[in-house]
């Protein structure tokens, strides 16, 4: 994959994104007192048909960041260039309404809890076919064949389209949640935590799924997940953001065997490995996650960074480019030599 | 394995059944494994398999309309020198015995740390009211031993912390103050239900190592329920391993991970991505087929026997298995591993 992805076109670009959301004080006034700075200048990119995945810890604008994307929230500031299909190449923050409509169509979302993100008074074909009666794609006897068709695709039987969500278990529905998204044929499924509320052996059915999606209608993913083993699992790269910023992004090995900074190591170090025969010796970080309305200066990790000198508490660093397609903000990348993961062999 | 350390917690054949009016759920349904003293034991299972509700079957607290039919729960303490074995099962949930064994003697961490702290009461009121319900201390006694106790879970300014609410603590902070309360009263068993679920991976690391540490320091059993197979094969010395509402197997850890031998097991093995083990060509994960059986409707036989890869029929699906040692310390219940013992 990784071999043949350098050639493929740019499907979506983002620079320098940005979202601020205001802290308001006073109960009935509407005063600004400050920003929380969920996402605060993330740049990436995505190629087409491969699946980018977002890591970080709970607050660091991941989800936001993947929200922005769709528009589904107004960004602060920054660009998002799309690849549309039909509308060519177009900076999502400036489409109007009647053009986000047409946007959305090719970019869908799947979302994390399978529970809440079903209406319960809908059933099965109302849930998938809504995309398709919305946008006039199908409607009759002509939309329940196309239900009943992505409910194959998604490994449901056609027969429940007439059921409520509430008779289905948890892997279940996220195949409906994947159906939905599926039903236009996007170009982008932004993916949030899809598999993080599911038990083990349902996860690795929903994963092998997204994959086989992803080989049979040419999709790209973005990925967005706390889970490193799952990223490493299903993504072709991968961004680490910390507390709104983008630190790191590679290709999914290069980060794992050879990661530049300082946080995707500690994250790295912190997973517990799955094998008795060898010991998690995690780097404990020291304190809390900033916070991001009231952020540390210079670089935002270098209160819990054991490499930090004087420059990172005075000086913000700049992402740039470290080796092939290997991004860093860190000042000291270049000369410290972090720890990876080490190849695993399987245990059983 | 041979262990000469002595019994602490005997659990014999449990069944905790929920009497609903859909049917009957019988979330534990034969449930056999011992603790020892100092001992970390790890329970592993997927939801709905039983594992929570044994917990809460050994602390006495199953909620209604749950009930435990049947089986022994058998405590072994010590009081004054003197050895007193009691069955948990047999005593009054709300009795005089069993509080005073609930949270002193045997205390638990629970998953979601601020459901299950008071938003009202200040952490140093919720420690301090264990301290002075179990220890009967004065407060000015008590309240010094909920900030050395705070210190002891590494939580920082421990004079500060004890008067914050839950609410002005971050999720690490508050599994640690969870912690703390649990072992205010060194209790010799603590049960740790998921108890990092919830949280970062930098902020579980931090937790992990703390009980690591207090383990060593304090030497109480921790029987640790989780479904994360990462966080088993780090903490836990024997693992147990349940599928609705049944042990199928038991060995140390090292057993499970490299010579498991229930189907169930090898296939939750299997289907776990692992760090490191991405190779250039996608490979896709081993997940098992099928879904969780409906518990109200399980299946005849073998409850796996639906999702299992070494199915055999005529046998699998009609006759029950049962738990068979096929080396010492390692127990599986599976018909295709019986004739091995």
């Amino acid at each position: 994959m990784a071999e043949n992805g350098a050639e493929r076109p740019l499907l979506l670009e983002v620079k320098g994104l940005k979202k601020y959301f205001p802290i308001r004080k006073g109960f009935f006034s509407t005063r600004t007192v400050g920003y929380v700075k969920a996402v605060d200048g993330v740049s990436f990119f995505i190629r087409e048909g491969e699946t980018l995945g977002l890591v970080g810890e709970s607050g660091c604008g991941k989800t936001t960041t993947g929200r922005l994307i769709l528009r589904a929230y107004e960004p602060t500031g920054g660009e998002i260039w799309f690849n549309d299909r039909k509308m060519g190449r177009v900076n999502v923050t400036n489409l109007d309404r009647q053009q986000l409509k047409q946007l959305r169509q090719n970019m869908q979302m799947i979302f994390q809890d399978p529970y809440s993100s079903l209406n319960p008074r809908m059933t099965l074909l109302q849930i998938v076919g809504e995309p398709l009666l919305v946008n006039g794609v199908a409607r009759g006897g002509d939309l329940q064949d196309r239900v009943a068709e992505l409910l194959r695709v998604v490994g449901l039987r056609p027969e429940y389209m007439t059921r409520y969500p509430h008779a289905f278990s948890g892997g279940q529905r996220q195949r409906i949640g994947v159906a939905r998204a599926l039903a236009l044929n996007p170009q982008l499924v932004v993916c949030d935590e899809p598999v993080s509320a599911l038990d083990v052996s349902i996860q690795a059915q929903t994963l092998n799924l997204l994959q086989d999606l992803q080989a049979e209608f040419g999709l790209t993913y973005l990925f967005v997940s706390h889970d490193l083993s799952v990223v490493e699992h299903i993504s072709d790269r991968v961004a680490v953001m910390y507390v709104g910023k983008l630190v790191e992004s590679a290709r999914t090995q290069q980060l794992f065997l050879k990661p530049l900074h300082p946080y995707t190591e500690a994250l790295l170090s912190a997973v517990p490995k799955p094998d008795p025969r060898r010991r998690t010796e995690p780097i404990v970080l020291q304190g809390d996650v900033a916070d991001p309305a009231n952020p540390p200066s210079g670089c935002y990790f270098h209160p819990r960074c054991r490499y930090a000198i004087e420059r990172c508490s005075q000086e913000e660093p700049q992402l740039r480019e470290l080796g092939e397609e290997h991004f860093v903000s860190c000042h000291r990348a270049d000369e410290l030599s972090l720890q990876g993961v080490a190849s695993a062999a399987m245990a059983v | 394995m041979n262990d000469n350390r002595e019994l602490l917690v005997e659990v014999k054949d449990l069944k905790t059944y929920f009497f609903l009016d859909e049917g009957t759920v019988k979330a534990v349904d034969g449930a056999d494994f011992n603790i020892r003293r100092g001992e970390t034991l790890g329970v592993v299972g997927e939801s709905g398999c039983g594992k929570s509700v044994t917990a809460r079957s050994i602390l006495n607290i199953v909620p209604k309309p749950g009930k435990t039919v049947a089986g022994e729960i058998l405590y072994h303490r010590k009081i004054k020198g003197a050895e007193q074995t009691l069955d948990l099962t047999q005593m009054a949930p709300q009795g005089d015995e069993m509080r005073g064994i609930r949270g002193a003697e045997i205390a638990m961490v629970f998953q979601e740390p601020m459901t299950s702290l008071s938003p009202v009461h200040t952490i140093g009121n919720q420690i301090g009211e264990a301290i002075r319900l179990h220890q009967g201390l004065d407060p000015d006694t008590a309240r010094d031993l909920a900030i050395k106790t705070l210190s002891l879970v590494g939580m920082p300014l421990p004079e500060r912390t004890i008067d914050q609410y839950a609410h002005q603590l971050s999720g690490g902070m508050r599994q640690r103050a969870m912690i703390a309360m649990a072992l205010s009263c060194h209790p010799s068993l603590l049960i740790a239900d998921e108890p990092t679920t919830a949280l970062d991976v930098t902020t579980e690391a931090q937790i992990l190592t703390l009980m690591r540490r207090l383990q060593d320091e304090l030497g109480m059993a921790i029987m640790y329920i989780t479904h994360n197979l990462g966080v088993v094969a780090q903490m836990t010395e024997r693992v147990v391993v349940m599928y609705m509402g049944k042990v199928v197997e038991q060995a140390d850890v090292d057993t499970i991970f490299y010579d498991a031998q229930h189907p169930y097991t090898r296939a939750l093995l299997q289907s776990i991505p692992r760090l490191g083990q991405k190779t250039h060509d996608r490979h896709r994960l081993a997940s098992i087929k099928g879904m969780v059986p409906d518990p109200y409707a399980l299946p005849k036989g073998c409850a796996f026997h639906p999702r299992c890869g070494a199915v055999k029929p005529g046998l699998c699906d009609q006759v029950e298995p049962t738990m068979v040692e096929i080396a010492p310390g390692h127990k599986v219940r599976c018909h295709l591993c019986a004739n091995r013992a």
